[in-house]
């Protein structure tokens, strides 16, 4: 990129940011994701000590100065284990959308532009991904694959991979028929070269806000499959298994399962209202 | 332009088709003429007649199916209705190029119009990244845009129209091809553009020793730009003739038509108006007239007309004209 690209790129970029800055609910959201990414990345320095280690004497204590956020039926002291099963969270849905993009646009790209025959049999497939629900689809995956946090990924993973191919072969029908594509065949470009370098650039803007929108997804089947004891293993401090476990003791120590939720709870509605953001922010149509 | 060069590209019995709900379209109906090196054929006609579909036939732009294409195009001995895909994509941009009506939607908004040129050029030649955006900037400053350095880093929406064009034809030249399908070039720009990328295009013409088939339907470029022409109706050849014979003796009864809807300041017709048209609308492609296509505008229609369809009657070696009249 020279100089003067760049100079547009910024501009366009400080657009799409100012836009984002005056929508205070997508703000929320996004201070809200860089406070996650920072404790997963600071977690060590923020926790130090292992976030496993039971100390039984301590267990089911009340929120405290020396516990925050009180301390689980172990011992553990919940803040710490929030802190670090924000990495876990994270990994996963980063790990989740990267399966989604990387099966799911070059098959969208391919299914919309070629049509005909390839494009009937990735559709006949999409369809039967989607006749599932999501998250049922997630967890009839992890069946077969078994527990563990990489067939965590890869169960979510797939079953976000139709949302991007029928994302992306929308859009590349719309594309496709475009001049400046056509204008590319006639200068004998590739079709790969089409379909990365011209088409992909130009649906940018719906897979970006879809990936904000799916990372909150993934967080959620990732706790859900936790909360059934089918995701990551303890004692792994993952969000979704560390509200699974405080079931039990809803009644007497309710805190227990309270603060994983909230953390839940946020992490989703960040990336929702990020998404939400993004999508505002990207379109050209509304203006600052 | 004598029989003794050979074509450059032969066009024999092409029909291009397409297969809708409604039946089947003849767009292209049982066409040949040739291209001779380094000659400019214009290729006139009103909306719907088949011209565009006759140059994306050529460089088998059209997704097949719906489209059908039949018939013989050769170009350099070569049947391009024989060639696979990458043989075909070989020919795209280095032998035969194509400039298209829109300069507004054929350039992609996201990439420089630098970026553009440099990949139409590293498609066929062999060069890196660094050499290939010194030819774009090359290329930007032989169709004349001011400053090729700068420009060649703006994006498309930073232009004019007229700029763009520009742009586009110095995509369509990037790798010298020895044929340029030119989809009215100008038709989208406004009148002093116009001359401008006129000019533009006689100059590398003869610069590149480029061939021009030109598709317009604005009968002033043709004079000014060809040197043979051929008219089409319906997706059929009705005349073909050199430029000067078309406008001095035009014989089938539509070019009169054409010729004469050319308004003329201070000219009235019989009924007192300026400008004068041709009667009618043209045939649906579904539902074509029996006889000749021509038949129900016609002025001098007999009842044969309505019966057969007429033959194509050669005057010389490049008179030709699809007419009962002449037969």
């Amino acid at each position: 990129m020279n100089k003067k690209g760049l100079k547009d790129q910024d501009n366009r970029f400080r657009r799409i940011w100012v836009k984002l800055n005056r929508n205070k609910t997508a703000l929320f959201g996004s201070t809200l994701i860089v406070i996650y990414f920072l404790s997963a990345l600071l977690a060590p320095v923020l926790y130090p000590g292992s976030p496993s280690a039971p100390n039984l004497i301590r267990s089911l204590e009340p929120p405290s100065l020396e516990h925050p956020l009180g301390t689980d039926e172990l011992g553990r002291t919940i803040l710490g284990r929030i802190i670090h099963g924000s990495r876990v969270s994270l990994v996963i849905a980063v790990g989740v959308i990267m399966v989604g993009l990387l099966i799911g646009v070059p098959l969208g790209l391919i299914s919309g532009y070629y049509g005909g025959k390839i494009d009937f049999g990735i559709q006949r497939v999409t369809d039967m991904l989607l006749a599932f629900p999501g998250f049922l689809l997630a967890l009839a995956l992890v069946a077969v694959l078994g527990v563990g946090l990489k067939n965590t990924i890869t169960s979510i993973g797939i079953s976000m991979v139709p949302i991007y191919i029928r994302l992306v072969r929308g859009c590349v029908l719309a594309i496709r028929e475009e001049t400046y594509v056509e204008a590319a065949r006639a200068v004998g470009t590739r079709d790969a070269a089409i379909l990365f370098r011209h088409i992909l650039p130009n649906v940018m803007v719906p897979i970006t806000v879809q990936t904000s929108l799916g990372m909150g997804t993934a967080i959620l089947f990732a706790a859900g499959l936790g909360f059934l004891g089918i995701g990551v293993q303890p004692p792994t401090p993952e969000w979704g298994a560390m509200l699974g476990s405080a079931r039990a003791y809803i009644f007497n120590a309710p805190h227990v399962a309270t603060f994983p939720g909230i953390a839940i709870f946020l992490a989703v509605l960040s990336f929702n209202l990020l998404g939400d953001g993004l999508r505002d922010a990207l379109d050209p149509r509304f203006k600052i | 332009m004598s029989s003794q060069t050979k074509p450059l590209l032969s066009i024999t019995d092409l029909k291009t088709c397409f297969h809708t709900l409604d039946g089947v379209v003849n767009a292209v109906d049982d066409i040949q003429f040739d291209v001779y090196p380094g000659e400019t054929l214009g290729l006139v006609g009103e909306s719907g007649c088949g011209k565009s579909v006759t140059a994306l036939s050529v460089l088998r732009l059209l997704r097949c199916p719906p489209a059908e294409i039949t018939g013989k195009i050769c170009f350099e001995n070569r049947n391009l209705l024989e060639l696979n895909s990458e043989e075909m994509r070989n020919i795209r941009g280095k032998d035969i190029s194509m400039i298209f009506q829109e300069p507004m939607t054929s350039l992609n908004p996201v990439l420089t119009i630098g970026e553009q040129i440099a990949e139409a050029a590293r498609n066929h030649k062999r060069m890196t990244r660094q050499e290939a955006w010194r030819w774009a900037v090359e290329m930007l400053r032989m169709v004349q845009i001011p400053g090729p350095n700068t420009r060649a880093r703006d994006y498309p929406h930073r232009l004019s129209g007229g700029m763009r064009q520009r742009a586009v034809i110095a995509m369509a030249l990037s790798c010298n091809p020895k044929l340029i399908m030119a989809d009215e070039p100008t038709t989208a720009l406004d009148v002093t553009i116009q001359a401008q990328i006129m000019n533009l295009m006689v100059h590398l013409k003869e610069e590149f020793k480029t061939a021009i088939v030109l598709i317009t339907h604005n009968l002033g470029i043709i004079a000014e730009m060809a040197s043979r022409v051929i008219v089409m109706y319906a997706g059929k050849i009705v005349e073909e003739a050199p430029i000067q014979e078309l406008f001095k003796d035009p014989r089938h009864p539509y070019t009169k038509g054409l010729l004469g809807s050319i308004p003329v300041i201070g000219r009235k017709d019989k009924t007192g108006r300026y400008l004068q048209e041709i009667p009618g609308i043209v045939p649906s492609p579904l539902d074509m007239p029996v006889g000749c296509r021509f038949n129900p505008r016609c002025p001098k229609v007999m009842d044969r007309c309505k019966k057969e369809e007429p033959p194509m009657v050669r005057q010389g070696e490049h008179r030709r004209v699809l007419c009962w009249l002449e037969a």
